[in-house]
């Protein structure tokens, strides 16, 4: 269905007779039956004001082209949203809408926030068909209930966004990652508290366990990130660990990598992703039958590759946090699902909030429905 | 401001529901004799008054889950109160109704430095959190101006912010988890240690629902490390709109302050001759402080300094030291008890987009003239969240009316100029009837959906944030059924 414009997304909603698969670009791997829904066409930000630090897009609108207009004034997405094409091998086009419907952030998340933290408005159609909107375009807005929350995240399974408004950042005049060699994944993810723990706002906090590689990112004016970093490896020094630092070019693709998973890019078997208490990483990784993992977050995030079909789920069994099954096979994906399943409570009102939303259970019907 | 007639059946069955309460909670918690419940007549919103049925002051979570599953059975409204400070009667009760207050579930449960989290119980006030790290050098980073005494439980149910969000965010983006229990006594627990949530983000859609889903027992919080140093700059211009331009300068300028603040003339006149700081007599004022060592303070104000001055200021004050940076913050922090030591004072706090700061400024003063008010406007600038200051005398008849009519009108020009009615305050009783102007009938519909969903009988803080007309039809189901 090819839709341009909000009225059009009504109508086609209106009319479905059975379940739509809502997609932006269709680049992040959800399995959803049904015909296609998608809002590609929705394309184009109609208002940008740098002073403002606020971008208003329709949700089909290219992740790259809001990237692009942001550069020009020397602004970015601060929650540096991951592209899945890699990881998963998909084609197409990452959208706007997609990234806020999968509530998908990158290693900045630990300082500036996630997706959701950014996105200020939303319209959106629920599965009525009729045409909703919650927040706005300014920073502070407690008028109401906060929707534009419980869209980020949603997957498409309450509305499908038509626009959103989000807040942007300036682009830090430059970056640097401080490398620390040879630690193991307790000393490393520890390594990692203390700077997190530290004054001097680390913006990215990785640690690879292949590569034994544990490394921090500051970001900020160049004198302030050369001073930043010179402190933090006196406070690292108790560590023992070798240190080195890469700067602007090579610290930027070192992020970009952790951010997008390259390292399980051309690797055979099934991706997970679990987040929990940064401190919980190690033993979760070590306990959960995986063959290699690496940690973003402090360690609050853990990628994981197991071999195909594998319950890593069931081998972590009951902790503080979630694991979500990225890349697997249709079957495994539906065996297993996708998403971690809630506690009776909040499954309850997850339930309830769908069909307050989508009362036919037309859009990705089923995909994050899964009781414990 | 209208309320719901109580409903005499309810009354009528008080002596039962007191002593059901106090079945489940120690003698002293329940608190029903007229001259005692007089205490929670009313939060910060004092023109308002009514003294509850009852009020109730558990201590436990299971507490609060009995209390509730006991008013859910005897269909008794229930008004949830952390510490009463509410500036929009999010607070507020019915002749009918039960004040559910938290001020005795003040406990820190676990710090956790090594993951920067700290859980507390929702009764603990919003400076006492930062209290229980600051000795390890951290710090709970939103700061609501009445954090001395406002309570965790009113943070996350109105989502306060403060004077620093602009670098830090609001209660929403530092809320990690919450325990809370349901009207029906059901307890839940919401997100935790870890970022994100697995399924629907229910934490974003609790933070800031003013305590129409559920009561809120127990917080997760992110704390940080406290920065090495703080310090800010005065700056003074002529002209509003210069200044409104300079903030929107220094945003694009790829400096992050921590907070941009903005005073207009009325507001200078009245915190000079107050406090005596020292201020500039000019049209505005901005003071914007930076973090991080003294070489890093010195050079970020530096910069901002370098793009002011191309906006030829009449003032310019960087702060070397932390007494000049007292003397700077002192007369912003005296801002509302100087503009009370003039007359009464109604304080909105709309938002707008920074973009139309110089336009709202000018309608307001001429509404001003118009309504024969004054008004002095003190402000988060980096953020547009707006503090105009309306004087009025609460002695004199029709001036709280005419007041409130200005308030009004201020609150549609910021949603006229793409902004909202209330950016950290929230919309209680104060702002109710104005957000058929923010927000079409389909918008609420959605929104009162989701209570139907949390509370299906509206029996949480029922005729609060939604317009009267528009809620009627959910609120007097139970009313109809009985």
């Amino acid at each position: 269905m090819g839709i341009t414009s909000e009225e059009a997304l009504v109508d086609a909603v209106k009319a479905a007779r059975g379940p739509l698969a809502v997609r932006g670009g269709g680049t992040r791997g959800v399995p959803a039956a049904g015909d296609v829904l998608s809002v590609a066409g929705l394309n184009g930000i109609t208002l940008y004001e740098p002073g403002s630090l606020t971008v208003v897009a329709q949700a089909g609108t290219p992740v790259a082209e809001i990237e692009a207009a942001l550069a020009k004034e020397n602004q970015r997405l601060a929650f540096e949203p991951m592209d899945h094409r890699g990881l998963l091998g998909t084609v197409g086009e990452p959208t706007i809408g997609g990234v806020m419907a999968a509530n998908v952030s990158g290693p900045r998340r630990i300082s500036v926030g996630a997706a959701r933290d950014f996105l200020l408005g939303v319209r959106f159609v629920d599965g009525r068909g009729a045409v909703v909107k919650n927040g706005g375009r300014v920073m502070k807005n407690v008028t109401g209930y906060d929707l534009v929350k419980l869209m980020a995240g949603s997957y498409g399974t309450l509305g499908v966004l038509s626009e959103v408004s989000l807040k942007v950042l300036p682009r830090p005049e430059t970056q640097a990652t401080l490398v620390l060699h040879g630690l193991d994944d307790d000393a490393g993810i520890a390594a990692l508290a203390q700077a997190l723990g530290s004054p001097f706002e680390v913006t990215g906090a990785a640690h690879s366990p292949a590569a034994q590689k544990t490394t921090l990112r500051i970001e900020g004016f160049e004198t302030s990130v050369a001073y930043r970093l010179g402190r933090l490896r006196e406070l690292l020094a108790t560590t023992g660990a070798e240190m080195d630092v890469q700067t602007t070019k090579a610290s930027e693709d070192m992020w970009h990598q952790t951010r997008d998973v390259a390292a399980f890019q051309n690797q055979e078997g099934d991706i997970w992703r679990v987040s929990c208490k940064p401190s919980d990483g190690p033993k979760l990784a070590a306990g959960s039958g995986a063959q290699e993992w690496f940690y973003d977050w402090a360690g609050g995030l853990i990628w994981l590759r197991a071999a195909p079909g594998h319950d890593l789920r069931g081998a972590l069994g009951s902790f503080v946090g979630h694991a979500t099954l990225v890349r697997a096979d249709v079957q495994t994906k539906a065996r297993l699902g996708m998403f971690h399943p809630e506690s009776t409570g909040v499954a309850r009102l997850t339930a309830g909030l769908r069909a307050q939303f989508d009362p036919k259970s037309i859009f990705n019907a089923g995909l994050m429905e899964r009781a414990a | 401001m209208e309320m719901p007639i109580p409903n005499p059946a309810i009354i009528a069955r008080k002596a039962r529901v007191v002593e059901r309460l106090q079945g489940v909670l120690p003698v002293d918690a329940v608190i029903f004799d007229e001259r005692e419940t007089r205490a929670y007549e009313c939060d910060a919103l004092t023109a308002y008054r009514c003294p509850p049925m009852v009020a109730v002051l558990p201590s436990t979570t299971q507490e609060v889950s009995d209390v509730l599953r006991i008013c859910f059975e005897e269909g008794v409204p229930v008004v949830p109160r952390g510490s009463g400070t509410s500036l929009a009667g999010g607070a507020l009760p019915t002749a009918d109704c039960v004040i559910l207050g938290v001020a005795r579930m003040n406990d820190v449960i676990e710090t956790d430095y090594e993951n920067r989290i700290i859980r507390v119980q929702t009764g603990r006030t919003n400076l006492s959190v930062t209290g229980a790290v600051e000795e390890n050098g951290f710090f709970y980073a939103p700061d609501p101006s009445s954090q001395l005494a406002c309570a965790i439980a009113g943070n996350i149910a109105m989502n306060s912010g403060g004077a620093h969000c602009l670098k830090y965010g609001v209660t929403t983006n530092n809320l990690m988890g919450v325990k809370m229990v349901l009207m029906d006594g059901e307890i839940v627990d919401v997100g935790g240690g870890h970022l994100d949530a697995g399924g629907l983000d229910l934490l974003g859609l609790i933070c800031g629902s003013e305590g129409q889903l559920g009561v809120v027992t127990e917080a997760t919080l992110r704390i940080l490390h406290k920065p090495e140093g703080a310090r800010p700059v005065l700056i003074g211009f002529d002209d509003n709109e210069v200044a409104g331009a300079c903030v929107s300068d220094i945003i694009k300028a790829g400096v992050l302050p921590v907070a941009i603040e903005f005073m207009d003339r009325p507001c200078i006149e009245a915190t000079e001759a107050f406090a005596k700081a020292g201020y500039p007599m000019c049209e505005a004022l901005l003071i914007v402080e930076v973090e991080g060592s003294d070489a890093e303070i010195d050079h970020q104000l530096a910069l901002i300094s370098d793009i002011a001055r191309r906006h030829n200021p009449v003032e310019l004050r960087q702060s070397k030291s932390s007494e000049e940076s007292a003397k700077i913050w002192l007369g912003r922090k005296s801002a509302f008890g100087a503009m009370g030591q003039i007359n009464d004072y109604m304080c909105l706090d709309g938002t707008i987009p920074v973009s139309s700061l110089p336009h709202v400024l000018k309608r307001i003063g001429e509404m001003s003239d118009h309504y024969g008010l004054k008004v002095g406007n003190v402000f988060h600038a980096g953020d547009g969240n707006m503090h105009p200051l309306i004087l009025f005398d609460a002695n004199k008849p029709g001036d709280l009316e005419l007041c409130e009519e200005f308030g009004a009108e201020i609150l549609k020009l910021c949603v006229e100029v793409g902004g909202c009615l209330t950016g950290e305050h929230g919309v209680g009783i104060e702002k109710r009837d104005l957000m058929h102007v923010q927000y079409a009938a389909d918008d609420l519909d959605a929104q009162m959906g989701v209570k139907d969903v949390f509370d299906p009988a509206w029996l949480l803080n029922p005729a609060k944030v939604f317009p009267l007309d528009a809620s009627e039809s959910r609120r007097t189901i139970k009313l109809a059924a009985e």
